[in-house]
């Protein structure tokens, strides 16, 4: 237990005082943008396999530059921009057979688990980084953030935000209605191929924060959510950035709070928690709808008086 | 690896006696025996109900249900099975998707309870403060120090397992091929599904224990992709099947022993292997051969 459990006030206010927690919350904050809204078109275009397809890659990709000597990042947004760019290319081609993706992706994670036995080996006895190298590209170690890191982060983040936002109109369009959208002079392919590298540079940025494993958690459980709340798209939009970057700040507030909490668990929890919220919320609201409904028949309806009489007996 | 010299000479009767003069060696391809014929059994009815993500996400939630028994200090083999049999349950309950409802709104759903699954296993795996290699271990997988007493829990479960499949084996594929037909003539399609959600349950939770929670694919769907690549009768595929299965999980557990590199890695390649050379055959036998065989999809043809 930390200053924050026992005195909340003080606490809070020297949360900030780490350099650690400064950077976390740096990097977090843009990175949750940057995933609240490109998650929110992964989800509306029905491509969330595809962001489970990114967090496979970015695994093997990290582990494959760390067992070749690279810089991790390197590894990291190679593999997933350019698998990014794979799956645009192949686009409707590649909509059918999960047994075929899934069949890749266990092959890729395989892959992904020999480079971290090559590292791994090849490493041992300095220490440090290597032995953990593999439990932080799977879980995410965004505590372990050094200043430049946060900023590089940070920047690439809202770079991605900007585009999002200069593309957004016509992207929603392409995605809502793709057949009018592209009657319409709307560049669809060109669209797809820029959404599918945001997409590819979102789940490097995610694997930093959360994991390689629990990036998808953080593309579609705020755009899930979001999607549920509301159905206007823009509102939609920024309700998942905004609901992802609650989910960030919470969750690192919760993971310093309790250092037995890792930071993407408390960032996960968060936003599963808001997810399923969302489901309450608006089941409850239809309900409410279904019992106007029910109360609008005539009281001598079928069902109210299958209901006073118990049931066909 | 294992500290003792290790080494293949390509003398295969020596090599074999090498392997088998460990008893972890031989309660590790017993194990890997046991799973190989349930995966294959259970995989080949996944792959024909296209059920490969649900098999995955039960996959999955076996990581947290085993790292959240080492963290309670029960039985780890137990904690595989409850979590599966648990998440199994719970996707059971949700109602099929709706005509016309939101399935990229599901696939929200399962992606958020896989992330969140993997993350609670994180959780314990920091509340038990683990040694970051049973980590790996329980994501990728490792063929060593499979007690005596888990192989005696993998066949037992297995066999249960088997017995139930065959038990509805034919209910069970004529509700796969085609639940609206089975339904009008009375197969209880919804039992069915739930019954058999529970035995990939069951079954996800035994593959895990040797391939690792990540990479369940390789035993569970990959033989079953091949063989319906190669094969469109369902008997034929059937043992192909598991064939597929046991030879890869035999080479794998081989070639994990002679070289470094982890088991997971040599289970999903070989078995990767497997399915890609099937798909070759396949394209090549449809190129060269005739044009209605290439056309034959494998679901056509168990219609007729």
């Amino acid at each position: 237990m930390t200053v924050l459990v026992a005195n909340p006030f003080i606490g809070g206010l020297h949360m900030l005082d780490h350099p650690f927690l400064r950077y976390a919350f740096l990097a977090g904050t843009c990175i949750a943008l940057a995933s609240g809204l490109v998650g929110y078109f992964v989800v509306l275009r029905s491509q969330v396999f595809a962001g489970d397809a990114l967090s496979h890659v970015a695994f093997t990709g990290s582990l494959a530059a760390l067992a070749f000597g690279l810089d991790l990042r390197v590894g990291l947004y190679g593999a997933c921009i350019g698998f990014a760019l794979l799956l645009a290319f192949l686009g409707r081609r590649a909509n059918a057979d999960d047994t075929v993706i899934g069949s890749v992706f266990a092959w890729i994670l395989g892959l992904g688990a020999l480079f971290l036995s090559i590292y791994t080996t090849s490493r041992s006895g300095s220490g440090g980084f290597t032995g953990n190298a593999g439990v932080n590209v799977l879980f995410g170690s965004i505590f372990g953030l050094s200043s430049g890191q946060a900023i590089i982060d940070g920047v690439i983040a809202l770079a991605v935000v900007l585009v999002v936002a200069i593309i957004g109109r016509p992207l929603l369009f392409a995605s809502l209605d793709e057949a009018v959208a592209s009657a319409r002079g709307v560049p669809v392919r060109w669209l797809g191929y820029v959404f599918f590298v945001l997409v590819g540079i979102t789940a490097g940025e995610a694997t930093q924060a959360v994991g390689a494993l629990l990036l998808l958690g953080l593309l579609a459980a705020p755009a899930g959510a979001a999607q549920r709340l509301t159905p206007q798209p823009f509102a939609a939009l920024w309700l998942s950035a905004a609901i992802a970057v609650v989910s960030v700040w919470v969750g690192l507030t919760l993971a310093y709070a309790f250092p037995r909490i890792p930071p993407s668990f408390g960032i996960l929890s968060v936003a599963t928690a808001c997810y399923l919220l969302s489901f309450l919320v608006t089941t409850g609201r239809r309900r409410v709808v279904d019992g106007g409904r029910a109360n609008r028949r005539g009281p001598g309806s079928r069902r109210n008086l299958a209901s006073t009489h118990g049931g066909p007996s | 690896m294992t500290g003792t010299v290790s080494r293949l000479t390509w003398d295969i009767p020596g090599d074999l006696h090498q392997l088998f003069g460990f008893h972890f060696m031989v309660n590790a391809f017993r194990a890997g025996t046991v799973v190989a014929i349930v995966a294959g059994a259970v995989g080949w009815f996944m792959v024909l109900r296209r059920a490969s993500f649900v098999g995955h996400t039960l996959a999955v939630v076996s990581f947290p249900g085993a790292a959240g028994a080492i963290w309670l200090g029960i039985s780890v083999t137990a904690g595989y099975f409850a979590a599966s049999i648990a998440a199994a349950l719970v996707i059971a309950m949700v109602p099929p998707s709706r005509t016309g409802g939101s399935t990229s709104g599901e696939a929200a759903v399962i992606g958020t309870v896989q992330a969140f699954a993997l993350a609670c296993g994180v959780l314990f795996v920091s509340l038990y403060s683990g040694i970051l290699d049973s980590v790996t271990g329980l994501l990728f997988g490792t063929f060593l120090g499979i007690s005596d007493q888990q192989v005696v829990t993998l066949l037992i479960v297995g066999a249960a397992v088997l017995v139930a499949l065959a038990a509805m084996a034919r209910p069970l594929f004529f509700a796969s091929v085609d639940p609206d037909v089975a339904s009008a003539r009375r197969v209880p399609v919804r039992l069915l599904s739930t019954l058999y959600l529970v035995l990939l349950g069951c079954t996800a939770a035994e593959v895990s224990q040797i391939t690792g929670a990540l990479l369940v694919f390789a035993l569970l769907v990959m033989p079953a992709a091949a063989a319906q690549q190669v094969t469109a009768r369902p008997g034929w595929s059937f043992l192909l099947t598991i064939t597929l299965a046991l030879a890869v999980t035999w080479l794998a557990l081989g070639a994990a022993y002679f070289f470094t590199y982890p088991v997971g890695f040599y289970v999903t390649s070989f078995g990767f292997g497997a399915y890609a050379l099937a798909a070759a055959g396949r394209a090549i036998g449809g190129w060269t051969g005739s044009r209605a065989s290439a056309d034959m999809t494998p679901l056509v043809a168990v219609d007729g």
